[in-house]
């Protein structure tokens, strides 16, 4: 294999290295899930964050008793003042059409409705200046009855703050993971310097750094670390294609775009390296610290 | 190693060694070894042989009194400064202590691969020893594969391989032929003549007698030094045929990798 080299001690027939690449495979196939979703969910709500924290939303009931022309008149007028306040970039009438179908989870798919329909206004404003939702609703609110705004802010905020505790979870199993790397390791480690003692002892009397003997379960435990990161990272590579593959036919809206970005697939691929170098400098340093206590 | 002509390779002073909470092994037991002194150590099966050169191995610490070696006192060395004075030190183990997963080649360069040597000097000093002790056709083969005596040899070619200034062999012909067993005492001989430090653990009366070093009698855990009685009666003795020199390359003095 590309990473083992000549070693004084017979690491390589030690049972419980011969598993340790397939633990790590496992606990790298579950961290490249958790960063995965961890990276996933931080697109997402970064792109809610700047895509919606600077709209809002109007909303101006029809009066069923007005004409349609009266009625289209107190829309323009409204369009008109929002369009005249400091801050607004742009304001467009959300289509009829587009209403309906808005409604089509409470009203079924639809054509037409007899029921006059509220009138939606999506207004975008300059993320540069924070206006002020409330000021905005008591500015319409003395010439257009009804009018209410909408800053998404309160369940925009809800939900980046559920993203945030899932990304926080996310970044808790990464870290469990690591630690439960680090103890099988350590655990392995520790089992090849009882089995080896005999070994160990040999090597020292013939003048052998504590360094000298670190090194060779370092390279062994970074070789199984690389390997077992790779067969891991294969897998879930597999299986976040798979679920890209199943989201993209669920076609819902609800679904946002879960495609990772380049910085998130690097990062994945930089999983194999990370499970090594973590492998190897936990397993030098559990045997620099053994073999401190001996003479 | 430097070493220093009048510092003694090994002083111990009053020193004891009990295993665990066992009985004293070792009592009181003083000597000095000079620089390039050839002492064999005798006494009876039991007698604490392998356990003293193992204090001088530093394999074990003493339970009380003083051991230096090179002129250092080894309770208060710090621990990196043991491997430094363990390059210094061959050992021909009793039980050989070859390492079973290694080729007799790759046990042989043990010492220099720890000292850090290039593998292309590795290569040319363990060929050249191992032809001389006999071992050319096993240079591949692992330790069990070899008889008794093919381990010794293959123990004593990796105890002398990186010229040590100290070298301490526990009964390093118990299981070779007596023409083996001559031609690896010659190579002592020859090592000592260069300045090599020896110490020879041995029940074999009748060799210690004909090389006539100085003897150190252990009894009942207490050591007693007696003088030589050097006659050089080994190049009347030795057999026919033998080589008198030693392999090229070991003729290089400690140092002679750095
Ligand atoms: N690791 C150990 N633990 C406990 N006791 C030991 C240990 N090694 C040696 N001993 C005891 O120390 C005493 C001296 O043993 P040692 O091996 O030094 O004798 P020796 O002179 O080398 O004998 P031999 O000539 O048979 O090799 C013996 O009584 C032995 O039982
Ligand atoms: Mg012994």
């Amino acid at each position: 294999m590309m990473f083992s080299r000549r070693t004084d001690l017979p690491l390589d027939k030690d049972p419980l290295s011969r598993f340790l690449p397939w633990l790590i495979a496992f606990m790298v196939f579950l961290a490249a899930l958790a960063q995965a979703g961890l990276i996933g969910l931080d697109v997402l709500a970064q792109r809610w964050d700047t895509g919606m924290a600077s709209t809002l939303t109007v909303q101006i009931p029809a009066d069923p008793d007005a004409s349609d022309a009266a009625n289209a008149r107190r829309l323009q007028t409204t369009l008109n003042m929002i369009s005249e306040t400091p801050g607004v970039m742009h304001a467009r009438v959300v289509s009829e059409a587009k209403v309906l179908q808005l409604l089509s989870p409470w009203l079924g798919v639809v054509q037409a409705i007899d029921v006059p329909l509220p009138r939606l206004i999506d207004v975008e404003t300059d993320p540069d200046i924070d206006l002020d939702a409330r000021i905005l609703q008591q500015k319409l609110a003395r010439t257009i009855e009804g009018a209410q705004v909408d800053d998404h802010g309160v369940w925009l905020g809800r939900l980046i703050e559920m993203v945030r505790t899932l990304e926080a979870l996310a970044a808790g199993v990464l870290g469990l993971i690591l630690l439960a790397a680090m103890s099988t390791v350590i655990f392995t480690t520790r089992t090849g310097l009882t089995v080896h003692a005999e070994a160990i002892e040999v090597l020292h009397l013939t003048g052998a750094q504590d360094s000298y003997i670190a090194k060779q379960f370092a390279g062994r435990a970074w070789a199984m670390g690389f390997k077992g990161g790779v067969i891991g990272l294969v897998l879930a590579a597999l299986t976040l294609a798979l679920l890209g593959y199943v989201a993209g036919r669920l076609q819902a809206g609800m679904i946002p775009d879960m495609s990772l970005p380049l910085v998130g697939w690097v990062s994945l691929a930089i999983l194999p390296l990370a499970a090594g170098l973590v492998a190897g400098l936990t397993a030098r340093l559990t045997v620099m610290r053994t073999l401190r206590r001996m003479i | 190693m430097d070493i220093d002509q009048n510092t003694p390779i090994a002083r111990f002073e009053n020193v004891g060694l009990r295993y665990g909470l066992g009985p004293e092994v070792l009592q009181d037991v003083t000597f000095e070894l000079k620089p390039g002194s050839y002492h064999f150590l005798v006494g009876p099966s039991g007698a604490g042989k392998s356990s003293l050169l193992k204090l001088m191995y530093l394999a074990h610490r003493p339970s009380r009194g003083l051991v230096h070696l090179f002129g250092h006192d080894i309770a208060t060395a710090a621990r990196d400064a043991l491997p430094a004075l363990r390059r210094s030190i061959g050992v021909v183990f009793q039980e050989y202590r070859l390492l079973e997963h290694l080729s007799t080649f790759d046990n042989v360069a043990l010492p220099l691969r720890v000292a850090g040597i290039r593998e292309s000097d590795i290569k040319r000093h363990v060929e050249e020893l191992l032809v001389w002790v006999g071992l050319k056709d096993h240079m591949s083969a692992r330790p069990p594969t070899l008889s008794g005596g093919q381990k010794q040899r293959a123990s004593i070619a990796r105890a002398v391989i990186a010229r040590p200034s100290l070298l301490m062999a526990d009964e390093p012909t118990g299981n070779v032929d007596d023409r083996m067993g001559y031609r690896l005492m010659h190579l002592f001989e020859e090592l000592n003549k260069l300045g090599t430090t020896i110490v020879v653990a041995t029940h074999n009366e009748a060799m210690v007698r004909e090389l006539g070093h100085p003897v150190m009698r252990l009894g009942a855990g207490t050591l007693h030094v007696s003088p030589g009685t050097k006659t050089d009666s080994f190049a009347r003795t030795s057999p026919q045929g033998l080589e008198r020199g030693l392999p090229h390359r070991l003729t290089r003095g400690p140092g002679a990798f750095e």
